[in-house]
């Protein structure tokens, strides 16, 4: 036992392969599945330092709902025109602790963007705040909560962090 | 008097029609327009959007901010008068004031503490007298002659706006009616800041603001509100400019005609677009309370030259345009609602806020087209962008959604403060 935050090994590595998970469906594109790692009432939401640290509320990305992340999706599948980019989303370790039957696990990210010629650029720093719970018997997000210093998006912020 | 720099960029290019139906590709990529620009747009006879009074409400209250890419401090003194001040130390050029955002009694330069008061006065300065009759200023140095560039400021509403010029005319007049109407229209009661968003975008500045002003490329670009069904281009819009054809309302209107030419693709034939009548899961997110007397539904108000008054359904916004180079700017959005908005309201416009800013479902694309045109446009300098959806000649108001004419207006009235003499040769 992690007596630091009484997080089994066992428990701190299916985080961790959450985690993993989270950031390959994105990087590979499948963001329909991606959704699939939400509960129907869970929170999504991409919000900057600035405002985060001024107790102010506005996000950049909000999704209250699995339903609402489902719409965010299909929009950038149907309607919105962006950059054509690949995501490659370097999580770093994960923190996790328990309670109550709820865990909350932290990391942070980089999330690196490249263009078809293959020219990349560092797109996006910050912080995973995620609530993890576990529904029949699979570890599922709640809430998640991405906190990023890079508040000054570059060009335009449309595939999920 | 020495020519401004880059005085000599404006004979590289032609326009070769008065109504400013063509524009020249260098006019977005040459640095030399954009250093003219900082003198006779930014700091010319034109009122600068610097910040809202609800984001300063306290005595010593400051934020920073840029006009044109000049760094400015705007604050609140301790009678509660407002101040724009250049953010640059008059000893060496530093900035002064380096936080974000807060509160103070004086602004203090860092490099050696050189002190300003919060109308910019020069306060204090260690050891202008040396010690002990040692170093320090010449006797003759009068501080009263290095404080802080001042701008000249005038609010409507709780909107702030600063101008460098002397001679630019009392805001309202500046404004017209039309737009001292929207102004006082989407600050007809105290707002309650929500938050700020921030993009970048690698192009030129003036990209954006003639995306502003085309209307046409609403339903043509932005397809979620095609898509899902909400609106369409054959619907009741339209915009309206002032008498010099500066400013810019875009605007659409709920009820009223739809689909008015009959015509069964609703005008998009031949592309691969169209009304896809797609249901969203949440449809809750395109809900409008209706907050305003008159039916609009969508109210973008650009402001020659930095400013856009933002109504989207509910989602109140305002725009701040911070050019940085000839290929890079920043729009900083100030987010709002109002002091007597409930939980609920709140929550509906911090939902809402979805359809707008970077990641906006309705807005997104604004990025990138701009970035397309700035990397595509980089030769042949001397070629011209067509604007002639809505007609040539006159700028005037649109009852229709399918026009750029307000880009012109932007355009005429742009050339008459750079000084270029539109349409004289072909």
């Amino acid at each position: 036992m992690n007596a630091i935050c009484g997080i089994s090994p066992e428990m701190h590595l299916e985080v961790t392969m959450l985690f993993e998970e989270y950031g390959r469906l994105l990087d590979a594109d499948r963001l329909e599945d991606w959704t699939t790692l939400f509960l129907p009432d869970c929170l999504y939401e991409i919000i900057s330092r600035e405002n985060v640290e001024q107790n102010l509320p506005l996000s950049l990305m909000l999704c209250d709902s699995r339903d609402m992340l489902d719409d965010r999706v299909y929009s950038l599948r149907e309607a919105n025109v962006f950059n054509i980019h690949y995501d490659c989303h370097i999580i770093g370790p994960v923190r996790v602790t328990a309670q109550d039957g709820m865990w909350t696990a932290t990391a942070a990210y980089s999330l690196f963007q490249s263009i078809q010629a293959g020219e990349t650029r560092l797109f996006s720093v910050g912080r995973y705040h995620a609530e993890l719970k576990r529904v029949d018997g699979v570890l599922r997000i709640a809430k998640m909560r991405v906190l990023v210093d890079t508040g000054a998006i570059l060009t335009l912020l449309a595939t999920p962090i | 008097m020495t020519a401004p720099a880059g005085a000599d960029a404006l004979s590289r290019y032609t326009f070769p029609a008065a109504d400013c139906s063509r524009i020249p590709y260098g006019m977005y990529r040459d640095p030399d327009v954009f250093e003219l620009e900082q003198e006779r747009i930014f700091r010319g006879p034109i009122w600068n959007y610097l910040a809202l009074e609800a984001e300063i409400p306290n005595p010593g209250d400051y934020r920073l901010i840029e006009v044109g890419d000049t760094p400015v401090i705007v604050n609140r003194a301790r009678d509660g008068s407002l101040h724009a001040l250049v953010n640059r130390c008059s000893h060496r050029g530093a900035e002064v004031q380096r936080n974000l955002h807060g509160n103070t009694k004086v602004h203090t330069c860092c490099y050696h503490q050189w002190s300003f008061d919060l109308t910019g006065k020069l306060i204090g300065v260690p050891f202008q007298k040396g010690i002990k009759g040692v170093g320090g200023l010449p006797a003759d140095f009068d501080k009263a002659c290095h404080n802080l560039q001042r701008l000249r400021v005038e609010t409507m509403n709780g909107a702030i706006f600063g101008t460098f010029c002397e001679e630019t005319p009392p805001l309202e007049e500046y404004l017209g009616p039309v737009f001292t109407h929207q102004v006082k229209r989407l600050f007809h009661k105290p707002v309650k800041v929500l938050g700020y968003q921030r993009q970048r975008i690698f192009g030129n500045w003036k990209l954006y603001t003639d995306n502003l002003r085309d209307p046409n490329h609403g339903g043509l670009l932005h397809m979620f509100q095609i898509t899902f069904g909400i609106a369409r281009l054959s619907g009741t819009g339209g915009a309206r400019v002032d008498a010099d054809g500066k400013h810019n309302l875009s605007w659409a209107a709920q009820g009223g005609r739809t689909d008015q030419d009959g015509a069964s693709d609703g005008g998009y034939a031949g592309t691969d677009r169209g009304d896809m009548n797609i249901k969203l899961k949440d449809p809750s997110l395109l809900r409008y309370y209706k907050e305003f007397p008159d039916n609009l539904t969508l109210a973008v108000t650009s402001l020659f030259a930095n400013a856009a008054l933002q109504q989207i359904g509910n989602t109140l916004a305002v725009r701040q345009l911070r050019p940085r180079s000839a290929d890079e700017f920043e729009i900083v959005s100030t987010f709002f609602g109002y002091e007597d908005d409930d939980e609920a309201m709140t929550r509906h416009r911090l939902r809402k806020a979805n359809l707008a800013g970077p990641a906006g479902l309705v807005s997104m694309e604004d990025g990138e087209a701009v970035e397309l045109v700035h990397r595509a446009i980089v030769r042949d300098m001397d070629k011209h962008s067509i604007v002639e959806f809505g007609g040539r000649g006159p700028v005037t108001d649109q009852e229709n959604l399918i026009s750029d004419v307000p880009m012109r207006g932007f355009w005429i009235y742009y050339c008459k403060l750079m000084g270029i003499r539109a349409g004289e040769t072909a």
